[in-house]
Formats: structure tokens, sequence, C-alpha cells
């Protein structure tokens, strides 16, 4: 017999937009129960690895106007802009809400929160932290939750597949990691706040728990996923790792240089104008590409890379700024940037697309909500700002937590033995997935091939043949995982049988990326085909969405929102 | 480009469904000259053997997923270079922690001191957020700052030798936690929580080995924190002796 554990609101995911859902919640109603079902303990998500800093109007010389333009154009106009509007005018409100629980943001002499510039935003917007913001933020959030006794937390506990009875959402089922049994979770509304999907890829920014797992629910769940296709590469990872360099480095007043010394984005028409290294990252990653494309990367053992050089900051403002870069570069690539250029290329960071939710973080089945990278609230478009996403796990999270509770207390529960009997049905095929030799295919030759699929397909500039290529790739991956040989026969804390979920996940995923990566034949924002190298409002001015089916994906479109900023030309 | 050079790891196993007593398990693979520990680890769990079971994320130390004691010393092995080490590489469950499995340790324990010491900004009267951000200088920021680094990651509690002793001390990490709520000059909260600083296995059973501070790899320095926090529970209790209490919590 599975356990059963009830609460108003499930929330699946502990990072920042989890846990900011989380408190929302509980403060919107004094009554209800949350539980926070994630995977690792709360201070592991991968939140903890953002550095540079979080979005919000804050000075005199800014505009919520200015922010809700530069993110518009920053989207490459595929952001819906009433979305974009609520955003920029609740962003301050919400850093200021962490700035009263206790982040250590840098000061300036006066007391207040300094501001730093970051790429595609017009003036001085980000509130960081040195350059841990994502550290200080997700820790932040975390130790205020636990005033809150309503807050449940269910940690190591892997969701293997959500519960629909009656037309709509009543829970989860999880494995807890470190039983190895199987436990129904109840309630009448649950958000999906587990990240991104970065592992889909073999060089990217992201921890190794980034696996898709929640877009992965909802699309096996028939919800859509949108906007899968642009995915972001952000412009300075440490080349073999791919460990992040923050765009607070450029901010700062960094430069990127190629192999002659010159600062390309300045001597070279790249469209980013006077911005140069603060253009957005969509255009700095693909003038990195084109510089090596035309010969001026330099050559390593991991590929090819440029410099972000830092030298002419002085060791001071380093330690000061960005005391983390200079820690990651010595560590993980024998580089102090207060002597030398930091070697770096673009590397997988960011998922634009996600869940398709609406501005209340609503999908279209009843009870299911999604919000932060998970969720596609059409924030962010074809090319997110950077800084703009911790932002939006605060903003998103907490109206989507407040709508959750809303819904909840109309919402019924659903037919106790129905649902329990599907627990009991997940229970027997989780075990039955446990250690089974169902083939000879290895698990980690499985996850590679994906990686290096999607990598050929999906990389900065794409082509039709090489994404067509991955598409059916993708597809012969899936009977070669129903072949896998998996070892691991023990019952508690069994990472093999993680990683196997896991690698399910990611497989729907990823195919849901390449898809709808295909049938855009444009470029927009991060989504760069070399076939078809302009964007073409005519025919691609929506968003695209991916449906799940057994026989493949099917694809459809939903009309942009799109208010007070008309399409024009992106030139910075 | 690189020169493999092949180590043994001596990795403990332990799954509580087989085994009494942990055992250890001998692998040998050639690793790369740039590895760090968490490399070779993740080599082994997937070509070699996926039956080993640990936590790792971020490999950028900063998640505090993936501490073990290394050659015996906890060690964050993201972050620890393979080089350092000869032939023969040790690899041990963080000590001082029951094992769950292999190299995951139960920090449920950990869990509870570190939310013991109420780790969140208590005001009397809480701001709102119309009254916009607190101010706070940058010499106000820095006297918590250092405190405010901790990754949880606990490499502090497997090297205390108090900790080995009495599981139930409250431990390096909690109490810097506490203590830097304490300095920051938004809080409000120091006499509830130097209330439980000045309770059973908390901050004068630390003996000043100062373990806790050479192993951190955040150099937040727990000890340092320790000390200062034992002088401002000892301060604000003897106040209390001559001043009435503060009315209410």
């Amino acid at each position: 017999m599975v356990e059963v554990v009830r609460h108003d609101v499930l929330i699946v995911g502990g990072g920042g937009a989890g846990l900011r859902a989380a408190i929302a919640a509980v403060e919107a109603d004094p009554k209800i129960t949350v539980g926070l079902v994630s995977k690792v303990y709360p201070m592991r998500s991968h939140t903890v690895s953002a550095e540079g800093g979080a979005a919000a109007v804050a000075r005199d010389d800014d505009s919520l106007d200015m922010h809700a333009k530069d993110t518009v154009k920053g989207s490459d106009y595929l952001a819906d802009q009433d979305v974009v509007d609520y955003f920029v005018a609740e962003a301050p409100r919400e850093l200021t809400l962490l700035e009263h629980w206790g982040c250590p943001f840098s000061r300036d002499p006066d007391g207040r929160v300094s501001v730093r510039a970051f790429g595609g935003m017009a003036t001085k917007r980000t509130w960081f932290a040195s350059d841990k913001i994502g550290f200080h933020m997700l820790h932040t959030l975390f130790q205020h939750s636990m005033r809150f006794d309503r807050i449940v937390r269910y940690d190591e506990q892997f969701v293997t597949r959500l519960l629909v009875d009656d037309g709509a959402v009543r829970g989860v089922v999880a494995l807890d990691v470190r039983e190895g049994t199987l436990r129904v979770y109840l309630a009448r509304a649950v958000i999906l706040t587990t990240g991104g999907a970065g592992k889909c890829f073999p060089f990217t920014t992201n921890g190794n728990i980034k696996t898709g797992d929640g877009m992965a629910l909802a699309y096996r769940a028939g919800v859509p996923l949108k906007d899968m296709e642009f995915v972001q590469y952000h412009p300075t990872g440490l080349p073999g790792t791919g460990i992040l360099i923050t765009e607070a480095a450029r901010g700062e007043g960094g430069y990127l240089k190629n192999s002659e010394g010159e600062r390309f984005l300045v001597t070279r028409d790249y469209g980013v104008g006077q911005k140069a290294e603060l253009g957005p990252r969509d255009m700095i990653s693909r003038a990195i590409v084109q510089e090596m494309l035309a010969g001026r990367g330099i050559k390593g053992p991991y590929g090819e890379f440029v410099h972000l050089d830092l030298t002419h900051l002085g060791e001071k403002k380093i330690n000061e700024r960005l005391p983390f870069v200079r820690l990651l570069s010595t560590t993980y690539v024998g580089v102090d940037p207060v002597h030398q250029p930091i070697p770096i290329r673009p590397v997988l960071h960011y998922m634009m697309g996600g869940v398709d939710v609406d501005i209340e973080g609503r999908t279209v089945l009843p009870g299911l909500y999604a919000a932060g990278e998970a969720a596609c609230v059409s924030l962010n478009g074809a090319n997110r700002l950077g800084s703009n996403s911790l932002t939006e796990c605060l903003v998103f999270g907490a109206r989507t937590g407040r709508h959750a509770v809303a819904y909840a207390r109309g919402a019924g529960d659903g037919s106790e033995s129905r649902l329990r009997g599907l627990g009991e049905e997940e229970a027997a095929r989780i075990d039955a997935l446990r250690g089974s030799r169902r083939g000879g295919e290895k698990l980690a030759r499985v996850r590679h091939d994906m990686q290096h699929a999607m990598e050929q397909g999906c990389g900065v500039y794409r082509e039709q043949a090489s994404m067509q290529q991955t598409v059916r790739s993708l597809a012969q991956l899936k009977p070669r995982y129903d072949a896998l040989a998996l070892d691991d026969r023990s019952r508690v804390f069994n990472t093999e049988l993680v990683a196997a979920l896991e690698l399910r996940n990611m497989l729907d995923v990823a195919e849901a990326i390449a898809n709808a990566a295909a049938a855009r034949k444009e470029s927009r924002g991060a989504h760069t085909c070399s076939d078809f190298p302009k964007r073409n409002d005519q025919e691609y001015l929506h968003h695209s969405l991916v449906w799940f089916g057994e026989a493949g994906p099917r694809l459809d479109k939903k009309p942009v929102t799109i208010t007070r900023f008309q399409p024009e030309e992106r030139k910075y | 480009m690189s020169q493999l050079r092949k180590k043994t790891f001596v990795i403990t196993r332990f799954d509580p469904d087989k085994d009494q007593v942990p055992k250890t398990q001998s692998y040998e693979i050639e690793c790369r000259p740039d590895w760090k520990v968490l490399d070779a680890i993740n080599f082994i769990k997937d070509e070699v053997d996926p039956t080993l079971s640990h936590r790792w994320s971020c490999r950028m130390a900063v998640c505090g997923s993936c501490g073990m004691n290394v050659n015996g010393e906890p060690r964050l092995t993201c972050k620890t270079s393979l080089a350092e080490y000869g032939d023969v590489v040790e690899i041990e469950p963080l000590a001082n922690f029951p094992v769950v499995r292999d190299l995951v340790v139960d920090i449920d324990g950990f869990m509870e001191k570190f939310e013991s010491v109420k780790p969140w900004i208590i005001r009397a009267k809480e701001k709102a957020p119309e009254e916009g951000t607190c101010r706070q200088s940058p010499e106000e920021l820095e006297a918590f700052r250092q405190f405010s680094m901790c990754i949880n990651c606990m490499l502090c509690y497997a090297a205390c030798p108090v900790v080995a002793n009495s599981p139930e001390f409250l431990g390096p990490a909690a109490i810097a936690l506490g203590h830097r709520y304490n300095l920051d000059s938004r809080d409000e909260g120091a006499a509830e929580r130097n209330e439980r600083f000045r309770g059973e296995g908390t901050i004068f059973e630390c003996s000043y080995a100062n373990e806790c501070s050479e192993v951190c790899p955040k150099n937040v320095d727990p000890a340092a924190a320790i000390n200062q926090a034992k002088l401002l529970a000892v301060l604000d209790w003897a106040r209390g002796l001559v001043l009435p209490r503060k009315g209410g919590k």
C-alpha cells in the first residue's frame, strides 16, 4: 500500500520560484498547508548558481517603460507585452521583499542597494550581491521559508507522475529516494517549479539536476510546451566544464577579445552598436562563433575559445565585485583574471521555453500551474535578458502561488480511491524499472548520444538538415531507452534509477526542443537558422506549441500579445 | 594533449539492505590531469559501476552537495584537484554523519540544527514593501557578510572534534548562521537566538579546535563566528540581569 499525504497546494521544486510560490501561498491564506516536494534539499537547487544579479527599476534615471522596452526588444518581439508590463511593475516590490528578508545585497556608500549594468539593459538596474546573487537569493528564500510551519518540506523526493482524475490535477506520485518507496501526494493545485533542462545538452552551465522534470511531467500529461526552440547560449562559459562566468564581468567593464587581441564587438559590426560587450546574449554568442569561423578563435584542449579580459579592472574591483569569477577561473582553468584573460566560449545556459502558462501561471489542465524556468509565461520570448530570470522566479512564483491558493479553495479532491489506485500502478512501474535489464543499452551512453544530437542540431547556429537529423536521432533513442540495462537493484538511494527517470524526462524535452526548432523557418532571438537568416513576422510572429503524442509530437501555435511596442528591426 | 594517469580509488560502499557494516571497493581508472575528485567519481559511476551512490550537482563549488572525506579529510570534491593526491585515493562519506548509502550521508539532524537558530530576519514590526529597502551601509554589510557565505556543505561538522563526541552539538555552520543574523543591522532577533545559543550543546561546548575554519571551502570562518557569538551571548545575558527584558518576543 502506498502512503498518502495531503496538502492544499503542492509545489514540485524547491528553487527560487518554488520557494517564492510556497511563501506567497501560505501568506495568501492562513489556513492552508503547502507541501514542498523537491528531488534535492532546497539549498542545492540550481538557482544557487546564478551569479550576476536580478533586474528591477531602482533609480531615477530609469522607468518601468524602459525596462519593459528593453525586455520586449531583447525578446525579439516574442514576449507577451501584458506579461512584461506586469513583470516590470512588480519587480521592484519583489526585490524589496527579498531585501527585507535578509538578502545581503551589495551597497552603495549611502546604504542603498547597488545596481550594475547588464546586457541589453538601457541603464543600471541589476541588483546584486557581489557575484553570487543566486546563492544569496536561494538561501534567503529557503531560510525565510522556515518561518512558516505550514510549508512542509519533502526533501529528496523525485516526482514520477502527475495524478489526474476527473479532468483535473489532484496530486503527484513521488519516489522517496532515501527509502526507495513511492508516496502519493494529494492536493487541489500543483505548481511545477523544477527549472530548466540544460542537461539535454553536453556543454552547459547547468548543474546535474537540470533535467527538465516538470516540463516532461506536464508534457506527458497533455499540457503543451511553448517556445521550446529558444534555448539561450550564454557567451561566457569556461571551456571543458561549461562553468558560468557571469555577464556581470562585462557589466563591470570586461572586454571580449579574439586571438588578435581585438575587441571584435567594437571593431566589427555584429549588430550590438554602442552596447559592445553589453549587447544581448544571443548576439554576443553569435559574434563569438563568427570570430571562430573566421579563424580568430584560440585553439585549446576543449575546443576553440576567445578571451574575456578583466585585467584592466584591477585586483581591487575584481575582488570586490567579481570574487566568485576569480575563484572559478583560478580553480577550474588555472587562470587568475587579475593577471590573464579568461578563456571562454558560448555555453548552453537557459530555456526560454517551458510549460505553457498564462499570466496567472495556469496551464490548460485545471489545477496544474508552473513558474520559473520550468514555465513559459512568455516574459522572455526568443531571447531572455540577463538578470530578468531571477526576478521572474519571484514575480511569477508569487503570483502563481497566490492564484493556486484561490483555485484550490473552490476545487474538488477527486476520488481518493482512484488516485490511490493510480499511485499503486505507478509504484509497480517504478519497481519494475529498478535494476531491470531490458536490453543491452547503457544509460550513460544513451544520455551522451542524446546530448550530442542536441548539440548537432540545436546549437548557436542551426540549419534545416541538421535539425531534421536531430529529430530522427532522438526518435531512435527512445527504443534504446526502452532497452536499458540497469544494474542497481537496491531500494535505498538508488541514483541509477533516478538517472534513468531523468533521462526519460530529458528525451521528451529534447524531442520538443528539436521539433519546435525544425518547424521555425526563420531567425529570431536565440533561434538562428543559417538557411533562413531573417526574422519573418509574416509567418512566424507567434508562439510555438508542442503537444505530446505517443506517435510523435504535434505542433501548434499561439498568438503573441502585442500592446505598446510594435515589432521593428532589432538593432542596438 | 592530456597525459592520462592511472589512479586507484578506494571507495567506501554500504547498502543497508545488504551490508551489516561498510566495506571498501577499489576502482582503477585513467584520470585526466585537470580532473577534480568529483570527475573521477562521476567517471566510475557512468562507466564502471552504476551502483555507486553519491550526491552532486553544480560542480562549481556553490551547491554544497558533494562533500566527502578524501584521504581522511573532509573536502568539497568538485573543488578538489586530483593532482593533490598520489596513486591511491580513499573516498569515504563525510565523517560524523550517519550513512544512508555509499557516499550519501543523512543530513536531517543538521537541517534541524540549522532551523533551530531561526535563520531569518526577526523584527518587532515588519517593514512594508512600500517603505522601500532598508538602508545598510557597506560597513554594516561587511559585519556579517562573511558568515552569510556558508553553502551548507557540512565539511565543518565532519571535521569538528566536538561533533565527533557529541552529535547533538549545534555545530559550526548552524552557529555561524545564527550569528550572521544577529550581526545583520536589519535584524532584531538576537535575544531569541542567544537564548538558543546559551542552551545545552551549543556555543560553550566548542573547544577552539579551529578545524571547522580550516576545512571550510568558502572561508566562512565558523570558528570566529562561534567565538564572537559566545561573547555576545554572555553580554546579552549580563544585560538581562541588569536591565529589565524588552517586552514580548
